[in-house]
């Protein structure tokens, strides 16, 4: 029993790949173990730290809340996706200019969430900012940097959409 | 934790489900949106042989409104009642509740189907088809049926459910305009577990007075439940602050909740009468 590996074919950051993962491989452990994109950091590995969270067909989801088999077919984006090797991104940026992370474990799902979060609001307020991310733990900087990097990096969004 | 071992299957269509899932005799389970399975099956308090995952069955999707009233196939996500602007007058008690499921990222993918199936006595879900009346059509090896949500949740985690049966979908049913209603939690922080909360409505007679009372409350039972006593309260009255008064008092009495680590049965006890009082005032108020 579970014992059968699965063949399971999807888009990461933009590549195809096809992985054979056990049935009860986590799409987290996956991305980590079996594709080495360790951007994706695993905390509490049942749903409630929101460190993994990645980009599943446009939507912000925790990676360790859902199977590899079922990203069969799916396009995947993980924090790996959302860098560029010439330059930090506008989102990048604005975390740096914020201080908006100490030790860093908790950035990947932080910077996730965030990109959804714009891509999707690039107007949200502040409220809604601080909603979204009560998904996701950080022990280090109380937040308030965090809020602050998201908010300044609205106009890169918006600009996005308005063109 | 990993998870523990177990196959997978991933049928398309209804029929399929049902009959892998009937294969599994009693260890087989259906994974809907796995927000709560995924969790259990990381803290191995479920441990099944097979999961059915019920992601490409057309037949669970979709949200219907018409006259006799608002149909959630077992798949919608919580993202699509959020983003359902015709629910805004067709079921505002839902819309307002489902606003207060879980975060961000779990929303996106957390179903209707699996928060009824798992049955937490916490989660907003089933206290609004309770409160509600909501029918619940369910497939199984012996056929479809329908569960009256009276008898649909039997205990913490526990429902009418038969190993080989899948949820359809549930059946809200129509939601006149002029309705008035409430909904309260308390969460320590938003989108965590409900310590307590309320859902209430009732409708206006001519003369003024409430009829039709619901009050439904989570968090303070093994599952949701509506307090009868409360409603008698409400019934033919005029709400106003003595009647509200009332209410709360009807709930606190009502209720007999247990002590956990997160809170003592008193408190828990005062906190849903303050609910209930709470959603009455934002009902009368409307």
């Amino acid at each position: 029993m579970g014992e059968r590996y699965m063949p399971t074919r999807f888009e990461v950051n933009g590549k195809q790949v096809e992985v054979e993962v056990e049935p009860r491989m986590t799409l987290a452990d996956c991305l980590r173990h079996e594709l080495r994109l360790t951007g994706t950091h695993l905390g509490c590995e049942h749903g409630v730290c929101g460190a993994c969270t990645v980009i599943v067909d446009g939507a912000a989801v925790r990676a360790c809340l859902m199977l590899a088999v079922q990203a069969d077919g799916a396009k995947v984006v993980t924090v790996e996706g959302l860098s560029n090797d010439d330059d930090l991104t506008p989102l990048q940026k604005s975390f740096r200019k914020h201080h908006a992370l100490q030790c860093g474990f908790c950035t990947p799902g932080m910077i996730t969430t965030a990109h959804a979060l714009l891509s999707e609001e690039p107007d949200c307020d502040a409220d809604r900012v601080r909603e979204v991310l009560s998904g996701n733990l950080c022990r280090c900087t109380g937040y308030i940097p965090i809020v602050e990097a998201v908010l300044d990096a609205r106009a890169a969004y918006g600009r996005k959409d308005r063109a | 934790m990993k998870l523990p071992p177990f196959e997978y299957a991933c049928p398309t269509t209804l029929p399929e489900a049902v009959q892998l899932l009937a294969s599994g005799n009693g260890d087989a389970k259906a994974l809907a949106g796995g927000q709560s399975l995924m969790p259990m099956l990381a803290f191995r308090l479920a441990q099944p042989a097979l999961l059915v995952d019920l992601r490409k069955l057309a037949d669970l999707r979709g949200i219907r409104i018409t006259e006799k009233g608002v149909t959630l196939g077992a798949m919608v996500r919580w993202r699509e009642i959020e983003d359902d602007e015709r629910l805004d007058v067709a079921h505002p008690l839902l819309k307002e509740a489902i606003a207060h499921v879980a975060h961000y990222q779990i929303r996106n993918r957390g179903t209707i189907g699996g928060s009824m199936a798992h049955a937490d006595p916490a989660a907003e879900m089933p206290g609004v088809a309770v409160t509600c009346d909501a029918e619940i059509a369910v497939v199984g090896r012996a056929g479809a049926r329908v569960i009256n949500t009276a008898d649909f949740f039997q205990g913490a985690l526990t429902t009418a459910l038969t190993p080989d049966e899948i949820i359809v979908e549930v059946r809200l049913p129509p939601w006149p305009k002029a309705r008035r209603w409430g909904f309260q939690e308390f969460a320590r922080r938003r989108g965590d577990f409900a310590m307590a909360a309320a859902a209430v409505f009732y409708d206006v007679a001519p003369g003024g007075e409430a009829t039709n009372a619901h009050v439904g409350v989570i968090g303070v039972g093994d599952r949701p439940q509506r307090l009868a006593t409360v409603e008698a309260v409400l019934n033919g009255a005029r709400i106003d602050d003595g009647i509200i008064a009332a209410a709360e008092a009807a709930t606190c009495a009502a209720v007999n909740p247990q002590s956990d680590i997160h809170a003592t049965a008193a408190y828990r006890r005062a906190l849903v009468g303050t609910m209930v009082e709470r959603a009455l005032k934002r009902a009368a108020a409307t």
